[in-house]
């Protein structure tokens, strides 16, 4: 019985153990390669997307927790709030090396869906599960106020 | 969902073609072109046909795009940007027609031209050795349209305008884009190099600009990194290594893992067992079931302790001698006040996101390589060797890498010769070898574990007149490539990097080195002997600073009298800084200035104290002068980001060994500067015409210095190994 899931508004039957990460069956059944793997353990957030609009990582949601949820990968993110911190990011050239980033996106957008006026302890709060080795994070927290007062 | 298809021999338009359909399909909206650093430039030629292509860098095609080749790697550090600024700047382009495009692996046209005959990206060299050649490259192409226009239009050519991608000639009215002229412009005889006039700095429009960056689909998941190439038919590839260095396999059962579902082979390879699925997961499940019995008779059980110990012991014998000023022996004993310290400092992963991967197809014509190819003449020379063929039998294609810090360059071919080994095993099916945070954490390749013993003294007047350093830990040069280069007389240059170039107007001044041999890999790490000489050098000068009861930044300033460029950025940061202005209680200030790789660095951190011990490092101003900005906007960015990555190892990384064992695995126990580390940074760029030289890598020696400096201002505590920690 193929497992089902729900990716940015279409349906993919799997053919996938039930344990199978999120994670792989979008990248290697899906074939969506902007949600990436960084460790496998939720500790980097690489692997950030959207579960019923909650930013979950993906690398450890096992794909027989999502079925018949509303998954959303940064190649379907549309939202104004999306639209604002993808054009923030780009106006500020936040992105070095850029594998970090569609999860950086990814959770900073569901911070700013939530809170649109977020503090330096909030942004802390919301940002630090997503690490970004070439450290980017000045410029990640000026894009994210950037795209908050955008959208005041 | 369609696939990639292999490319064929010689015929690389179909990869090109299936590659951007591959990624129209999966990714929204992005501007494909720009998203794509990997097609060969045989491919592209063949493609287009009328395309004016004057050199090996520069390509404008009858749409008046202009491509330039990249022989840089860009894994974050914006070379691509760079690069095609150098070009744009010299053909007076129009910068929205810019393209950038991974080069091919061929060093006969590709070489840095600081490795001599090496393709590769290293040592902070991408702009200091294309500066010139990629201006001439794009002088040469604007000369060529001039040429074409001045033909076309029958006027002279000294008549005609360029600007913005826009030829003109206003006696006559004509214009005409690079596009229209392209096809006339490959007929004009190539100019001869010493005939081209290159612009003069005060008429550059776009260098010294922070012109927007080339390497796009960043923000939309549709930039291609290896982890992200999918082939017809792929196989993922996840390799069970020893648990140990030196360890190997002596002998295996596969049976349960080749029941697994989606597992297609198990194979055997010189660093571990394969185990190939038709996806991640399956070969991860595949690769746990694996019952492997390991020869450990040869492997290395050391424990970082004992080694320190080692290393210790070391530290108090004569070494190596990388530099001898006056007789600091002699000095020492002679001098008022002595300061020493024994430094440690631990072995370091370089952990960059995107672990180590590499696709691999071999089939009966060569081998194909899809990577974020960092050495390709290393990589290309090693797989060959490997499989028998050819160099040029060898195609690499160059992606995006996921950072790298300097792994990506391993001078072992490391990765990269397991993807292909394993894929010669499968030959006909491309392979991806997956690593995953555990393996890369575990694999070695570390920056070198090290010890550094420092005596220093002040004379009565409190002038330093003697030091004495002596450097203990593996060399990252030997049994390389690159060891005839860089060791010389017993001493690799870069184990002492940094301390054996000690600005300092010290008259009495020895370093030592002991090279240690242990079978631990290492390897170059982001600003490679600076990222541990710029720490002990730097909390030395500062403890003599202090036992001569002067300001860290005058004492600094009066012995940088004869290093212009030191004394300017160290004066700039601590303008800047406000040096010497109050701070709140608990908060202390610190300073390091540091050269590398010919860029100087000088910053001022702030932390502050909190009662329960605990510290933050709230803010950090820096000070870099890497002559000619090019960008000024990216040469921030990779200051913020160095200084970040410095961060990291001095307050949070480390790589233990226990009985030979890596102790960590992944990012919960070695960890990394997150969002809430991060201090608030300013960079200033010191005004320059000097020749441009490197950012990649500066920005990280001076802070852990600075940091520790600003630690001892606030506690009066004493610095002396990394990661940094306060005493309770």
């Amino acid at each position: 019985m193929p497992i089902t899931i729900q990716v940015n508004g279409a349906s993919h039957a799997l053919d996938a153990t039930p344990d199978t990460p999120l994670l792989w069956a979008i990248r290697d059944h899906v074939h969506l390669t902007g949600t990436k793997f960084g460790c496998g353990m939720a500790m980097c957030g690489a692997c950030t997307v959207h579960v019923d609009g909650q930013p979950t990582r993906s690398c450890v949601t096992p794909i027989s927790a999502v079925q018949g949820k509303a998954i959303t990968t940064i190649e379907g993110i549309e939202s104004v709030v999306a639209q604002a911190i993808q054009q923030a990011w780009i106006e500020l050239e936040v992105p070095q090396c850029g594998y970090c980033q569609s999860g950086q996106i990814m959770s900073a957008t569901a911070l700013l869906e939530k809170n649109r006026q977020p503090s330096d302890a909030d942004i802390d709060a919301a940002m630090a599960g997503n690490i970004c080795r070439c450290a980017t994070y000045v410029r990640i927290r000026s894009a994210i106020k950037q795209a908050a007062a955008q959208l005041a | 969902m369609r696939r990639i298809t292999p490319s064929q021999p010689r015929s690389h338009s179909t990869s090109r073609r299936d590659f951007l359909k591959l990624i129209t399909t999966a990714g929204a909206g992005l501007t494909l072109a720009m998203n794509l650093p990997l097609a060969l430039a045989a491919e592209s030629t063949a493609a287009a046909g009328v395309d004016f292509e004057p050199n090996a860098f520069v390509r404008i095609g009858t749409d008046g795009r202009v491509t330039v080749l990249m022989k840089h790697l860009e894994m974050g550090q914006g070379t691509f940007t760079g690069l095609a600024t150098l070009v744009a700047e010299e053909l007076d382009a129009d910068w929205s027609a810019l393209v950038a495009e991974g080069a091919p692996a061929d060093a006969s046209r590709y070489n840095n031209l600081l490795f001599g005959t090496v393709q590769g990206t290293g040592g902070s060299t991408a702009m200091a050795n294309s500066f010139m050649q990629m201006r001439t490259a794009g002088a040469t192409a604007r000369a060529m349209l001039v040429a074409a226009a001045a033909k076309l239009w029958k006027v002279p050519a000294a008549e005609i305008q360029v600007s913005q991608g826009i030829l003109s000639h206003s006696a006559s009215g004509k214009s005409a884009g690079f596009g229209e002229l392209a096809e006339l412009a490959a007929q004009q005889p190539i100019p001869d190099a010493k005939s081209l006039r290159l612009k003069d700095p005060a008429d550059f429009a776009y260098i010294g600009q922070s012109l927007p960056r080339l390497d796009r689909g960043k923000t939309d998941g549709g930039a291609l990194f290896t982890q992200d190439v999918q082939l017809e038919g792929m196989l993922t590839a996840l390799v069970a290594h020893p648990p140990r260095f030196g360890a190997s396999v002596q002998h295996y059962d596969a049976t349960k893992a080749l029941a697994s579902p989606g597992v297609v082979d198990v194979v055997q390879i010189p660093s571990g067992i394969a185990v190939l699925a038709k996806d991640f997961w399956s070969a991860k499940k595949g690769r746990d079931l694996l019952d492997i019995k390991w020869d450990q008779s040869h492997a290395f059980m050391a424990s970082s302790d004992e080694m320190l110990r080692e290393y210790r012991a070391l530290a108090d014998q004569p070494g190596a001698v990388a530099r001898a000023d006056g007789d600091a022996v002699s000095a020492l004993a002679s001098a008022t006040t002595v300061v020493e310290a024994v430094f440690e400092m631990p072995y370091l992963a370089h952990a960059p996101m995107e672990p180590m991967n590499a696709v691999v197809l071999v089939n009966d014509t060569g081998c194909e390589i899809w990577n974020g190819e960092q050495f390709q003449s290393i990589d290309q020379n090693a797989v060959a060797s490997a499989l028998d063929l050819k160099p040029e039998q060898v195609r690499i294609n160059m992606l995006f890498a996921g950072g790298s810090f300097g792994r990506r360059a391993n001078p072992q071919a490391d990765y990269v010769l397991e993807a292909a080994l394993i894929a010669n095993a499968k030959r006909g099916t491309p392979v991806k070898l997956v690593w995953t945070r555990e393996d890369d954490t575990r694999a070695g390749h570390y920056r070198p574990m090290y010890v550094h013993k420092v005596r220093a003294g002040l004379d009565a007047s409190g002038k330093p007149i003697a030091w004495e350093q002596r450097i203990v830990g593996q060399s990252i040069m030997k049994g390389t490539a690159f060891e005839s280069y860089s060791i010389k007389d017993g001493v690799d240059s870069t184990s002492v990097e940094g301390a054996s170039t000690l600005p300092y107007q010290i008259p009495n001044l020895q370093v030592e080195l002991h090279s240690v041999d242990h079978p631990v890999p290492v390897q170059w790490w982001r600003s490679v002997g600076h990222s541990h000489t710029a720490f002990s050098t730097e909390v030395i000068v500062d403890e003599l600073a202090r036992a001569a009861k002067q300001d860290p930044v005058d004492f600094r300033l009066q012995l940088l009298s004869q290093h212009p460029r030191h004394h300017a950025v160290l004066k700039m940061a601590a303008e800047k800084a406000d040096w010497g202005t109050k701070l709140p209680e608990g908060w202390g200030r610190g300073v390091a200035v540091h050269e590398s790789f010919n860029s100087f660095v000088a910053q001022v951190a702030e932390v502050s104290v909190q009662e329960n011990g605990s510290f933050k490092v709230e803010r950090v101003v820096c000070a870099v002068d890497c002559g000619l900005a090019i960008n000024p906007d990216i040469i921030r960015a990779q200051i913020e980001g160095g200084i970040g990555f410095g961060l990291s190892a001095a307050l949070l990384s480390e790589i233990t060994l226990n009985e030979g064992q890596v102790v960590q695995s992944n990012f919960h126990d070695f960890q990394v500067l997150r969002i809430n580390q991060m201090p608030a940074i300013e960079v200033h760029i010191m005004p320059s015409a000097e020749a441009p030289t490197g950012v990649g890598e500066p920005g990280t020696p001076p802070i852990a210095p600075a940091v520790a400096n600003a630690l001892s201002a606030a506690t009066g505590q004493r610095f002396q190994r990394l990661p940094l920690k306060l005493s309770s």
